[in-house]
């Protein structure tokens, strides 16, 4: 679960609230679209739920974790129950498919015979485990945006944020990238995905939260961000 | 996490090759002013060995009761070895020193002393020595270079000092630059690390594969520098005792010093390499 009250976040040497008394629920194997336009303060909110940074005021708690009074050691653990998916994928260019997705069970400590019982599944989870020994770069947009996926997954986190994870890639594509979020979310995981992606965010009927200039304007599932152009 | 620190180094084979390179050159350049600093000192201890005082015997003993004095002056603190010179033998040296000996036919070799040559163990206590011998009773003069004995230790002492100072100079910028390299290699690596924080590793397990690639580029420098060293000590010695100046001084060889030296490079390298890789990453892990 992710609780935010009154939270107000200005990053350091600068005059402006980014954030201002945003309070947000998230309750467990709920599916959440976060939207709002470049500056809404959206990119904020993810750093916050990861301890990248602290904020300025008021509580956070997610998956149990106060963020308000986490130690800087304690980061990983919280971590550990998160899987953050990025637009530019982020994977490790020289680890095969199968290595990067084992790279994130590895880094946690699991053992060899964990990860070659897990990594299998998840793989074929996102439908990749014809592609386990390629390369990134052999791979399509689509193909390693799933491969972000599997890897955000492997860990089994309490909740996956999905920052822009469509971003890169055709409608066809992102339209895959979300039924597969869709069908991790209907297996028990929350999802939290940060789009500008109108279409799709309409098309899946889920809870959408948009933010103006750092203020929550709506949250619903009636479709909000798609009468707002 | 070994096996991640090995494949760091041979998966970023341009980046590995040059903080290897600079390792080795870094050692080498500090090893190669090291061993001057040693071969000099050497050169000038080998010198004091053989500073030596002249003890002249009182004219009025024989030569018998002359040799006799030889027990008093060995049981003096200081001295290493004695050795009687009879007035014959002195007066042969002398005339050794010369081509034309026939200028020295009419001298006779009672005009001289005989003589006792002391060798001393420490060189810096020659005055105190000198003082000694001159209070054996039979010893009727002393002749001691004490001038020519300050300066050798004089000499031994800068040297010690400017090779310390250098070596402790380079040291610091061998660090400095074996640091930069790494920080370099290290920071195209930057994305790795965000990955691996962000899917939540801890600290102790991003640095360990960093501080094992650093070791193995320490050790991997160490071991080239070490070679290159001995290639170029043995030729530049080789070539230096084969000239004139081979008749002069005497170089150590190689092997006498090479255990140490390996010792020494290694554990720079290593510390180095280690050192350098863990502090490379610092600054990635404060997210």
């Amino acid at each position: 679960m992710v609780s935010l009250s009154n939270v107000r976040m200005r990053y350091p040497g600068t005059k402006k609230d980014v954030l201002k008394d945003l309070d947000l629920t998230i309750k467990d194997g709920e599916f959440l679209f976060l939207v709002g336009p470049s500056g809404s303060g959206k990119s904020t909110i993810i750093k916050l739920l990861t301890g990248e940074v602290k904020a300025s005021g008021g509580k956070i708690r997610v998956n149990d974790f106060d963020l308000r009074t986490i130690k800087r050691r304690h980061l990983p653990k919280l971590r550990r129950t998160l899987g953050v998916i990025f637009q530019d994928f982020r994977l490790i260019d020289d680890m095969t498919v199968y290595e990067n997705v084992a790279f994130a069970m590895r880094v946690v400590g699991a053992p060899n015979r964990e990860i070659r019982k897990r990594v299998p599944y998840v793989l074929d989870l996102v439908g990749l485990t014809d592609c386990k020994n390629r390369l990134p770069r052999e791979l399509s947009g689509g193909e390693q945006q799933r491969v972000a996926i599997a890897r955000a997954l492997v860990n089994s986190p309490g909740l996956i944020i999905a920052d822009e994870p469509t971003g890169n890639l055709d409608p066809a594509k992102s339209l895959e990238i979300m039924m597969l979020l869709n069908k991790i979310n209907e297996m028990g995981t929350t999802v939290l995905v940060v789009t500008h992606e109108k279409e799709l965010v309409n098309a899946f009927g889920k809870r959408v939260v948009s933010l103006s200039d750092g203020v929550l304007v709506s949250d619903g599932t009636d479709g909000y961000y798609g009468n707002e152009s | 996490m070994f096996r991640e620190g090995l494949r760091g180094v041979f998966s970023h084979g341009f980046r590995s090759f040059a903080s290897i390179t600079v390792i080795a050159a870094c050692l080498l350049i500090m090893g190669s002013f090291a061993l001057v600093g040693i071969n000099i000192d050497s050169i000038i201890r080998d010198m004091e060995r053989e500073s030596q005082i002249l003890a002249f015997v009182d004219e009025s003993l024989t030569q018998d009761d002359a040799r006799l004095l030889e027990g008093a002056i060995r049981t003096l603190s200081n001295v290493r070895e004695v050795k009687f010179i009879t007035r014959e033998e002195a007066l042969e040296n002398y005339k050794a020193q010369y081509e034309d000996t026939s200028l020295f036919d009419d001298i006779d070799a009672s005009v001289l002393r005989n003589r006792y040559v002391v060798y001393l163990n420490d060189i810096t206590l020659m005055e105190n020595t000198k003082e000694a011998l001159e209070n054996v009773p039979g010893v009727a003069d002393v002749n001691a270079e004490v001038g020519i004995a300050k300066g050798f230790i004089t000499v031994r002492n800068v040297v010690s000092v400017i090779t310390a100072i250098l070596i402790v100079v380079l040291l610091v910028v061998s660090l400095f630059m074996m640091s930069n390299t790494i920080k370099l290699a290290t920071y195209t690596r930057r994305e790795e690390i965000a990955i691996m924080k962000m899917v939540g590793a801890n600290n102790g397990f991003i640095r360990f594969p960093f501080v094992v690639e650093g070791l193995i580029m320490g050790v991997l420098g160490a071991g080239i520098g070490f070679l290159l060293q001995w290639l170029i000590y043995n030729f530049i010695t080789g070539r230096i005792m084969n000239s004139m100046a081979g008749n002069l001084f005497h170089l150590l060889p190689f092997a006498t010093i090479m255990t140490p030296l390996l010792l020494v490079y290694l554990a720079v390298g290593i510390l180095v390499g280690a050192f350098g890789g863990g502090m490379a990453i610092r600054n990635y892990l404060k997210v």
